[in-house]
Protein backbone atom coordinates (compact mmCIF):
# COMPACT_ATOMS: atom_id res chain seq x y z
CA UNK A 1 0.00 0.00 0.00
CA UNK A 2 1.29 3.41 -1.01
CA UNK A 3 2.16 5.51 1.84
CA UNK A 4 -0.27 8.04 0.40
CA UNK A 5 -3.02 6.18 0.33
CA UNK A 6 -2.62 5.13 4.06
CA UNK A 7 -2.61 8.61 4.87
CA UNK A 8 -5.79 9.33 3.37
CA UNK A 9 -7.23 6.53 4.68
CA UNK A 10 -6.72 7.19 8.33
CA UNK A 11 -7.60 10.55 7.86
CA UNK A 12 -11.35 9.42 6.23
CA UNK A 13 -11.38 7.35 9.06
CA UNK A 14 -10.50 9.88 11.86
CA UNK A 15 -13.00 12.10 10.01
CA UNK A 16 -15.63 9.03 10.36
CA UNK A 17 -16.62 9.31 6.57
CA UNK A 18 -16.94 6.14 5.42
CA UNK A 19 -14.70 4.69 2.30
CA UNK A 20 -13.53 1.41 0.78
CA UNK A 21 -10.55 0.44 -0.33
CA UNK A 22 -10.09 -1.78 -3.75
CA UNK A 23 -7.25 -3.87 -4.00
CA UNK A 24 -6.34 -5.87 -7.37
CA UNK A 25 -5.10 -8.80 -5.52
CA UNK A 26 -2.94 -9.88 -8.15
CA UNK A 27 -1.09 -7.03 -9.39
CA UNK A 28 -1.46 -5.29 -6.01
CA UNK A 29 -2.73 -2.20 -7.67
CA UNK A 30 -5.07 -0.26 -5.15
CA UNK A 31 -7.36 3.05 -5.30
CA UNK A 32 -9.52 4.30 -1.91
CA UNK A 33 -13.12 5.64 -3.14
CA UNK A 34 -15.15 7.82 -0.69
CA UNK A 35 -18.61 7.23 -0.34
CA UNK A 36 -19.03 10.78 -2.18
CA UNK A 37 -17.76 9.32 -5.37
CA UNK A 38 -19.24 5.89 -4.93
CA UNK A 39 -21.87 7.15 -7.22
CA UNK A 40 -19.76 8.20 -10.16
CA UNK A 41 -17.60 4.37 -9.53
CA UNK A 42 -18.04 1.49 -12.03
CA UNK A 43 -18.19 -0.77 -9.54
CA UNK A 44 -20.89 1.09 -8.00
CA UNK A 45 -23.32 -1.39 -6.86
CA UNK A 46 -20.79 -3.37 -5.70
CA UNK A 47 -19.20 -0.44 -3.35
CA UNK A 48 -23.23 0.52 -2.29
CA UNK A 49 -23.91 -3.11 -1.13
CA UNK A 50 -21.05 -3.60 1.13
CA UNK A 51 -20.62 -0.30 2.62
CA UNK A 52 -24.53 -1.16 3.41
CA UNK A 53 -23.75 -4.36 5.09
CA UNK A 54 -20.74 -2.89 6.75
CA UNK A 55 -18.58 -6.45 4.89
CA UNK A 56 -15.55 -6.35 2.86
CA UNK A 57 -15.28 -9.37 0.05
CA UNK A 58 -14.26 -10.20 -2.77
CA UNK A 59 -15.27 -9.45 -6.44
CA UNK A 60 -14.69 -10.12 -9.76
CA UNK A 61 -15.28 -7.33 -12.19
CA UNK A 62 -13.77 -6.83 -15.44
CA UNK A 63 -11.78 -10.09 -15.84
CA UNK A 64 -10.04 -8.86 -12.58
CA UNK A 65 -9.81 -10.21 -8.94
CA UNK A 66 -10.60 -7.32 -6.65
CA UNK A 67 -10.98 -6.97 -2.80
CA UNK A 68 -13.33 -4.43 -1.43
CA UNK A 69 -11.87 -3.47 2.13
CA UNK A 70 -15.17 -1.48 3.61
CA UNK A 71 -14.14 0.95 6.48
CA UNK A 72 -16.94 2.26 8.10
CA UNK A 73 -17.27 4.91 10.83
CA UNK A 74 -18.60 2.90 14.37
CA UNK A 75 -21.83 3.97 14.70
CA UNK A 76 -22.93 5.88 17.33
CA UNK A 77 -26.81 5.96 19.04
CA UNK A 78 -27.61 8.90 21.32
CA UNK A 79 -30.32 8.43 23.34
CA UNK A 80 -31.85 11.32 24.47
CA UNK A 81 -34.06 10.98 27.80
CA UNK A 82 -32.81 8.44 30.64
CA UNK A 83 -36.08 6.95 30.99
CA UNK A 84 -36.89 3.10 31.82
CA UNK A 85 -36.75 2.06 27.96
CA UNK A 86 -33.46 3.77 27.58
CA UNK A 87 -32.01 1.57 30.46
CA UNK A 88 -32.94 -1.67 28.36
CA UNK A 89 -31.97 0.60 25.07
CA UNK A 90 -28.02 1.47 25.80
CA UNK A 91 -27.20 -2.07 26.95
CA UNK A 92 -28.82 -3.55 23.98
CA UNK A 93 -27.24 -1.38 21.29
CA UNK A 94 -23.76 -1.32 22.79
CA UNK A 95 -24.34 -5.24 22.42
CA UNK A 96 -24.88 -4.49 18.66
CA UNK A 97 -21.97 -2.45 18.47
CA UNK A 98 -23.20 0.97 18.50
CA UNK A 99 -21.13 3.69 20.97
CA UNK A 100 -23.81 4.78 23.15
CA UNK A 101 -24.35 7.61 25.15
CA UNK A 102 -26.95 8.84 26.81
CA UNK A 103 -28.62 12.69 27.38
CA UNK A 104 -31.01 13.95 30.06
CA UNK A 105 -31.02 17.16 31.77
CA UNK A 106 -32.53 15.69 34.62
CA UNK A 107 -30.73 14.75 37.50
CA UNK A 108 -32.78 12.36 39.05
CA UNK A 109 -33.11 9.93 35.52
CA UNK A 110 -29.39 10.77 34.29
CA UNK A 111 -27.47 8.77 37.07
CA UNK A 112 -24.96 6.13 37.03
CA UNK A 113 -26.56 4.00 39.49
CA UNK A 114 -29.41 3.60 36.73
CA UNK A 115 -26.90 3.37 34.12
CA UNK A 116 -23.65 1.76 34.58
CA UNK A 117 -21.13 2.24 32.10
CA UNK A 118 -22.82 4.01 29.96
CA UNK A 119 -22.02 7.61 28.94
CA UNK A 120 -24.41 10.18 30.50
CA UNK A 121 -24.62 13.38 30.02
CA UNK A 122 -26.67 15.28 32.53
CA UNK A 123 -27.47 18.59 30.58
CA UNK A 124 -29.88 20.10 27.91
CA UNK A 125 -29.67 19.01 24.70
CA UNK A 126 -28.30 22.52 23.37
CA UNK A 127 -25.35 21.98 25.64
CA UNK A 128 -25.22 18.26 25.37
CA UNK A 129 -25.76 17.90 21.87
CA UNK A 130 -23.18 19.71 20.08
CA UNK A 131 -19.58 17.99 21.50
CA UNK A 132 -21.25 14.37 20.72
CA UNK A 133 -20.73 15.26 16.89
CA UNK A 134 -23.45 13.85 16.18
CA UNK A 135 -23.11 12.91 12.17
CA UNK A 136 -24.48 10.79 9.48
CA UNK A 137 -23.50 7.52 11.13
CA UNK A 138 -25.72 8.36 14.25
CA UNK A 139 -28.85 6.90 14.82
CA UNK A 140 -30.81 9.37 17.07
CA UNK A 141 -33.36 8.76 19.27
CA UNK A 142 -35.76 10.88 21.89
CA UNK A 143 -37.48 9.42 24.61
CA UNK A 144 -38.39 11.77 27.35
CA UNK A 145 -41.71 12.73 26.19
CA UNK A 146 -40.99 15.92 27.16
CA UNK A 147 -41.33 18.23 24.51
CA UNK A 148 -38.42 20.94 26.06
CA UNK A 149 -36.17 18.13 26.10
CA UNK A 150 -37.38 16.21 22.66
CA UNK A 151 -38.09 19.28 20.56
CA UNK A 152 -34.23 20.91 20.59
CA UNK A 153 -32.93 17.57 20.15
CA UNK A 154 -34.69 16.99 16.98
CA UNK A 155 -33.92 19.91 15.58
CA UNK A 156 -30.34 19.07 16.29
CA UNK A 157 -30.18 15.25 14.35
CA UNK A 158 -32.18 17.18 11.65
CA UNK A 159 -29.26 19.39 10.82
CA UNK A 160 -26.83 17.08 11.45
CA UNK A 161 -28.70 14.34 8.81
CA UNK A 162 -28.81 11.18 11.21
CA UNK A 163 -29.43 7.76 9.28
CA UNK A 164 -31.82 7.01 11.86
CA UNK A 165 -34.64 9.50 14.28
CA UNK A 166 -36.92 8.23 15.78
CA UNK A 167 -39.25 9.62 18.59
CA UNK A 168 -41.71 8.22 21.35
CA UNK A 169 -45.11 8.77 20.86
CA UNK A 170 -48.85 8.24 19.66
CA UNK A 171 -49.57 9.51 16.17
CA UNK A 172 -51.73 12.55 17.91
CA UNK A 173 -48.49 12.87 19.96
CA UNK A 174 -46.26 13.13 17.09
CA UNK A 175 -48.78 15.22 14.94
CA UNK A 176 -48.65 17.99 17.68
CA UNK A 177 -44.56 17.50 17.82
CA UNK A 178 -44.85 17.97 13.93
CA UNK A 179 -47.05 21.49 14.71
CA UNK A 180 -44.43 22.62 17.37
CA UNK A 181 -40.99 21.30 15.33
CA UNK A 182 -42.82 22.99 11.83
CA UNK A 183 -43.42 26.74 13.71
CA UNK A 184 -39.57 26.50 14.86
CA UNK A 185 -38.37 25.87 10.98
CA UNK A 186 -38.18 22.53 10.57
CA UNK A 187 -39.49 21.49 6.99
CA UNK A 188 -41.85 19.08 6.15
CA UNK A 189 -39.31 16.38 4.74
CA UNK A 190 -37.34 16.63 8.39
CA UNK A 191 -40.97 15.66 10.24
CA UNK A 192 -41.27 12.98 7.72
CA UNK A 193 -37.90 11.58 8.91
CA UNK A 194 -38.79 10.83 12.06
CA UNK A 195 -39.68 7.25 13.12
CA UNK A 196 -43.13 7.49 15.11
CA UNK A 197 -44.39 5.43 16.63
CA UNK A 198 -41.04 4.52 17.26
CA UNK A 199 -39.76 0.77 16.53
CA UNK A 200 -40.78 -2.23 14.36
CA UNK A 201 -44.44 -2.97 14.99
CA UNK A 202 -43.76 -6.47 16.68
CA UNK A 203 -46.68 -5.66 19.75
CA UNK A 204 -43.76 -5.09 22.17
CA UNK A 205 -44.93 -4.13 25.67
CA UNK A 206 -42.09 -4.02 28.57
CA UNK A 207 -39.36 -1.41 27.97
CA UNK A 208 -37.15 -4.54 26.83
CA UNK A 209 -39.27 -5.41 23.99
CA UNK A 210 -39.91 -1.77 22.91
CA UNK A 211 -35.81 -1.37 23.33
CA UNK A 212 -35.75 -4.92 20.89
CA UNK A 213 -38.38 -3.11 18.36
CA UNK A 214 -36.00 0.22 18.44
CA UNK A 215 -32.80 -1.68 17.50
CA UNK A 216 -34.96 -3.76 15.03
CA UNK A 217 -35.96 -0.65 13.28
CA UNK A 218 -32.64 1.15 13.54
CA UNK A 219 -30.90 -2.21 12.29
CA UNK A 220 -33.29 -2.19 9.07
CA UNK A 221 -32.44 1.52 8.14
CA UNK A 222 -28.92 0.76 8.57
CA UNK A 223 -28.93 -2.57 6.33
CA UNK A 224 -31.53 -2.79 3.64
CA UNK A 225 -31.55 -1.43 0.57
CA UNK A 226 -33.93 1.68 -0.12
CA UNK A 227 -36.27 -0.45 -1.61
CA UNK A 228 -36.69 -3.31 0.85
CA UNK A 229 -37.16 -0.35 3.13
CA UNK A 230 -40.02 1.10 2.44
CA UNK A 231 -41.64 -2.31 2.71
CA UNK A 232 -40.48 -3.14 5.82
CA UNK A 233 -41.80 0.17 7.13
CA UNK B 1 -19.43 -0.80 10.18
CA UNK B 2 -19.06 -2.25 14.20
CA UNK B 3 -14.85 -3.45 13.84
CA UNK B 4 -13.17 -2.02 16.62
CA UNK B 5 -9.93 -3.33 15.84
CA UNK B 6 -8.59 -0.85 12.81
CA UNK B 7 -5.98 0.94 15.02
CA UNK B 8 -3.14 -1.00 13.62
CA UNK B 9 -3.71 0.93 10.44
CA UNK B 10 -2.45 4.36 12.58
CA UNK B 11 0.44 1.92 13.92
CA UNK B 12 1.22 0.95 10.33
CA UNK B 13 1.81 4.67 9.07
CA UNK B 14 3.70 6.04 12.25
CA UNK B 15 6.32 2.51 12.13
CA UNK B 16 6.43 3.57 8.27
CA UNK B 17 7.32 7.65 8.92
CA UNK B 18 9.74 6.01 11.60
CA UNK B 19 11.66 4.54 9.06
CA UNK B 20 10.83 0.95 9.56
CA UNK B 21 9.89 -1.67 6.53
CA UNK B 22 6.01 -2.26 7.21
CA UNK B 23 3.93 -4.52 5.40
CA UNK B 24 0.43 -5.30 5.93
CA UNK B 25 -1.60 -8.60 5.94
CA UNK B 26 -5.41 -8.80 5.20
CA UNK B 27 -8.03 -11.46 5.38
CA UNK B 28 -9.63 -10.87 1.70
CA UNK B 29 -11.26 -14.92 1.71
CA UNK B 30 -12.69 -17.17 3.94
CA UNK B 31 -14.41 -20.50 3.40
CA UNK B 32 -16.26 -22.53 6.33
CA UNK B 33 -15.75 -21.36 9.67
CA UNK B 34 -12.60 -18.86 9.35
CA UNK B 35 -12.13 -17.32 12.61
CA UNK B 36 -11.72 -13.39 11.37
CA UNK B 37 -13.83 -11.98 8.42
CA UNK B 38 -12.68 -10.50 5.53
CA UNK B 39 -11.12 -7.11 6.01
CA UNK B 40 -9.57 -8.18 9.18
CA UNK B 41 -5.56 -7.51 8.96
CA UNK B 42 -2.40 -7.30 11.13
CA UNK B 43 0.22 -5.12 10.30
CA UNK B 44 4.04 -6.17 10.75
CA UNK B 45 7.58 -4.40 11.15
CA UNK B 46 11.03 -5.20 10.11
CA UNK B 47 12.12 -5.94 13.78
CA UNK B 48 9.03 -8.46 13.91
CA UNK B 49 6.59 -6.94 15.95
CA UNK B 50 2.97 -7.18 14.96
CA UNK B 51 -0.59 -5.69 16.11
CA UNK B 52 -3.76 -7.06 14.80
CA UNK B 53 -5.08 -10.80 14.02
CA UNK B 54 -5.82 -12.52 10.98
CA UNK B 55 -6.94 -15.77 12.64
CA UNK B 56 -7.33 -16.85 15.82
CA UNK B 57 -3.39 -17.01 16.11
CA UNK B 58 -2.69 -20.12 14.40
CA UNK B 59 -1.73 -18.82 11.58
CA UNK B 60 -0.16 -15.71 12.62
CA UNK B 61 3.52 -16.90 13.07
CA UNK B 62 3.62 -17.99 9.36
CA UNK B 63 2.50 -14.44 8.17
CA UNK B 64 4.70 -12.69 9.58
CA UNK B 65 7.51 -14.64 8.12
CA UNK B 66 6.25 -14.35 4.77
CA UNK B 67 5.97 -10.38 5.98
CA UNK B 68 9.69 -10.50 6.12
CA UNK B 69 10.10 -11.61 2.66
CA UNK B 70 7.58 -9.09 1.39
CA UNK B 71 9.06 -6.28 3.08
CA UNK B 72 12.28 -7.07 1.32
CA UNK B 73 11.42 -7.84 -2.35
CA UNK B 74 8.61 -5.00 -2.31
CA UNK B 75 6.20 -7.64 -3.69
CA UNK B 76 2.22 -8.43 -2.68
CA UNK B 77 1.83 -12.29 -2.35
CA UNK B 78 -1.08 -13.69 -1.71
CA UNK B 79 -1.21 -16.87 0.88
CA UNK B 80 -3.78 -19.77 1.52
CA UNK B 81 -4.82 -21.52 5.09
CA UNK B 82 -6.74 -24.35 5.94
CA UNK B 83 -7.37 -24.58 9.28
CA UNK B 84 -6.67 -27.69 10.74
CA UNK B 85 -9.72 -29.77 11.81
CA UNK B 86 -8.22 -30.24 15.46
CA UNK B 87 -7.26 -26.72 15.90
CA UNK B 88 -10.48 -25.38 14.53
CA UNK B 89 -12.35 -27.98 16.97
CA UNK B 90 -9.92 -26.83 20.00
CA UNK B 91 -11.24 -23.04 19.33
CA UNK B 92 -14.59 -24.17 18.94
CA UNK B 93 -15.37 -24.13 14.82
CA UNK B 94 -15.74 -28.07 14.50
CA UNK B 95 -15.64 -27.93 10.35
CA UNK B 96 -12.72 -25.97 10.33
CA UNK B 97 -12.05 -23.09 7.77
CA UNK B 98 -10.14 -21.80 4.84
CA UNK B 99 -8.61 -18.32 4.59
CA UNK B 100 -6.56 -16.32 2.24
CA UNK B 101 -4.08 -13.91 2.99
CA UNK B 102 -2.81 -10.76 0.98
CA UNK B 103 0.07 -9.52 1.85
CA UNK B 104 1.87 -6.00 0.93
CA UNK B 105 4.36 -3.66 1.98
CA UNK B 106 3.48 -0.80 3.26
CA UNK B 107 5.53 2.63 1.24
Amino acid sequence: MKLAILHELNAERAARRPVILVTDTESGEQRLVKAADFAKDPLRAELDKQLRMGKSASVEAGGKKLFLNVYAPTAKLVIVGAVHISQALAPLARSLGYDVTVVDPRTAFASAERFPDIPLVAEWPDTALPPLNVDAYTAFVAVTHDPKIDDPALLHAFERNCFYIGALGSRKTHAKRGDRLRAQGAKDSDIARIHAPIGLAIGAVSPSEIAVSIMAEITAVLRLPPKEKEEAA
Amino acid sequence: MLDRDEDILKAAEDWQKAGRGVALATVVETWGSAPRPAGSSLVINDEGTFLGSVSGGCVEGAVVTEAMDVIQSGKPRMLEFGVADETAWNVGLSCGGTIRVFVEKVG
